[in-house]
């Protein structure tokens, strides 16, 4: 870890101040991803701004138009138990307690949760060439070693997959991120914060530099009837997901009225295929119906050497999911498979 | 840049030197470190609170588990500097005295460790996880657990240990 300076802004604007009078500061909040990629120098900083003391969002607080607004700020834990959370988006619920451990949850925030980095090796191993980590030394994952590695909107430059759980929740819950900066505060749907690696692998999301996430808009449709996260790892817990699935459903006279399907651990960002949900719209919630949307949603995906399994596991995994969705009580903590 | 010798206690050897003010194990404690300095090192380097373990030191294991402000935290992926003003329990301060926390006796009854390495950790962790009182099934004090790693294979035990503190506090 290299030595850096410290500072603690007592507001949002005294944050991006910091920030703006040193390119090479960094904001640090939760610091379980941030301090650990400063001990492999992955990371450097010539100052960290502690954004920890703004007492500004640091609360989830239901709005005048029903949405429930999650500040930047809240600890992932808290999140998950907000009573307003439980009862309202227990989707949002579910995929928080899928990822990390219960330390790691009480020290993350919401908006650290949307910056997280890659858990691709070759990115946490200086000896390597990697794009992401290193623009333009090439891409050791697409011929090497690649089991965990994307299947769907890859590059020739980069196959890593975003880790986390929460964001392919707040995908398929179409939130908004509200960001503020030097040249004010501005606002970006989910789909549109994180990014395809294309030619920039390097860059995972689209904030500008010195912007700060302050807090996450949950718009009041939270499908708390019928949903299910489903979490497919190599180990029951504590594992980042080969497979991740997010169902909202909803349902008149048995029949979809709507429905959100978000994947994890096959993208470069939370994946989702509008065309796939369109489909079953209006049709009956049966096991064919949803093979068909997960045969649209893996269309292109592209499989390498060691991850090709992925792309049946994750077609399983949204029918198997879906179905669960119907009976939410099959995913209750304890229950498998959800854990 | 001068390095930072072997002796942080050693207050002129500090670069950039923060002065902070923990309660640990109910003791007020000023401490003067770098601001780069976890608070893990700050408890077992600055404050020879060495019950406190370095397994990993990157979030992985949970052997660094302590305390703070009443939350179970992996004292490896934060900053002492960040702490200043926190309350922070460790595997010291658990015990009333001479008598130990039902956790210790607990993992002593079931054998609940051989090399006892992960052991502070475990314990701060579920003395964390009971005050949350979220985890009610074995299942779910399992995985509620699992950031908690026992290289011996304890686990079975730890948990064994862990149930029965968390039953008989149902009954009080």
């Amino acid at each position: 870890m290299n030595n850096f300076a410290y500072e603690q802004a007592e507001n949002i604007g005294k944050a991006v101040e910091f920030s703006s009078n040193n390119s090479a500061s960094k904001y640090i909040a939760g610091g379980t991803n941030l301090i650990d990629l400063l001990k492999y120098n992955i990371a450097t900083a010539e100052m960290l701004v502690d954004i920890n003391h703004i007492p500004e969002h640091k609360a989830i607080e239901e709005k005048s138009d029903g949405s429930l607004r999650l500040g930047a700020f809240v600890t992932n834990a808290d999140t998950a138990y907000h009573p307003q959370i439980e009862a309202r988006y227990p989707l949002l619920s579910k995929a928080i307690l899928a990822g990390a451990s219960a330390q790691i949850r009480n020290m993350a925030t919401n908006g650290g949760n949307l910056l997280q980095r890659t858990r691709c090796y070759f990115f946490y191993d200086p000896a390597t060439p990697c794009n992401k980590r290193e623009p333009g030394t090439g891409c050791s994952a697409i011929g090497g070693y690649n089991r965990i590695m994307a299947i769907l909107g890859t590059s020739e430059n980069c196959i890593a997959v975003f880790p986390s759980d929460m964001c392919v929740a707040l995908a398929a819950l179409e939130a908004v991120v509200n960001i503020s900066g030097t040249e004010g505060d501005r606002s970006l749907e989910f789909a549109d914060f994180h990014r395809l690696p294309g030619d920039t692998p390097h860059l995972d999301n689209n904030l500008k530099e010195g912007e700060i996430i302050t807090s996450i808009d949950l718009p009041e449709k939270g499908f708390d009837k019928n949903y299910s996260y489903l979490k497919l790892r190599d180990r029951s817990s504590y594992a980042f997901a080969l497979v991740s699935v997010a169902t909202g459903l909803e349902l008149e006279n048995n029949l979809i009225k709507e429905v959100r399907i978000a994947l994890g651990g096959l993208a470069h960002k939370p994946w989702r295929v509008k065309e796939a949900e369109d489909f079953l719209k209006d049709k009956e919630p049966s096991m064919e119906n949803f093979a068909s949307a997960a045969e649209m949603i893996l269309r292109g995906a592209i499989g390498f050497e060691h991850n090709s399994f992925k792309i049946e596991l994750a077609k399983r995994a949204i029918v198997r999911n879906c179905m669960m969705a119907l009976n939410p009580e099959s995913q209750q903590p304890g229950a498998q498979p959800s854990l | 840049m001068e390095t930072i010798t072997n002796h942080p206690k050693s207050a002129r050897n500090v670069l950039q030197p923060r002065v902070l003010s923990l309660r640990v194990n109910g003791a007020p404690k000023i401490l003067e470190v770098s601001p780069w300095v976890s608070l893990l090192d700050g408890l077992r380097e600055y404050l020879d609170l060495t019950g406190t373990k370095k397994g990993c030191d990157h979030g992985q294991c949970g052997a660094c588990t302590v305390i703070c402000d009443g939350k179970r935290i992996l004292s490896c992926l934060t900053l002492a500097v960040m702490k200043n003003g926190s309350e922070i329990t460790t595997i010291e301060g658990i015990s009333n005295g001479a008598e130990l926390h039902p956790l210790q006796k607990a993992f002593i009854e079931h054998d609940a460790f051989q090399c006892g390495y992960c052991t502070p950790g475990q314990i701060c962790s579920a003395i964390g996880m009971i005050e949350e009182n979220k985890a009610h099934t074995r299942t779910e004090v399992k995985d509620s657990m699992s950031g908690n790693l026992c290289r011996c294979g304890a686990n079975t035990n730890i948990i064994d240990a862990i149930m029965e503190v968390k039953e008989a506090k149902n009954h009080e």
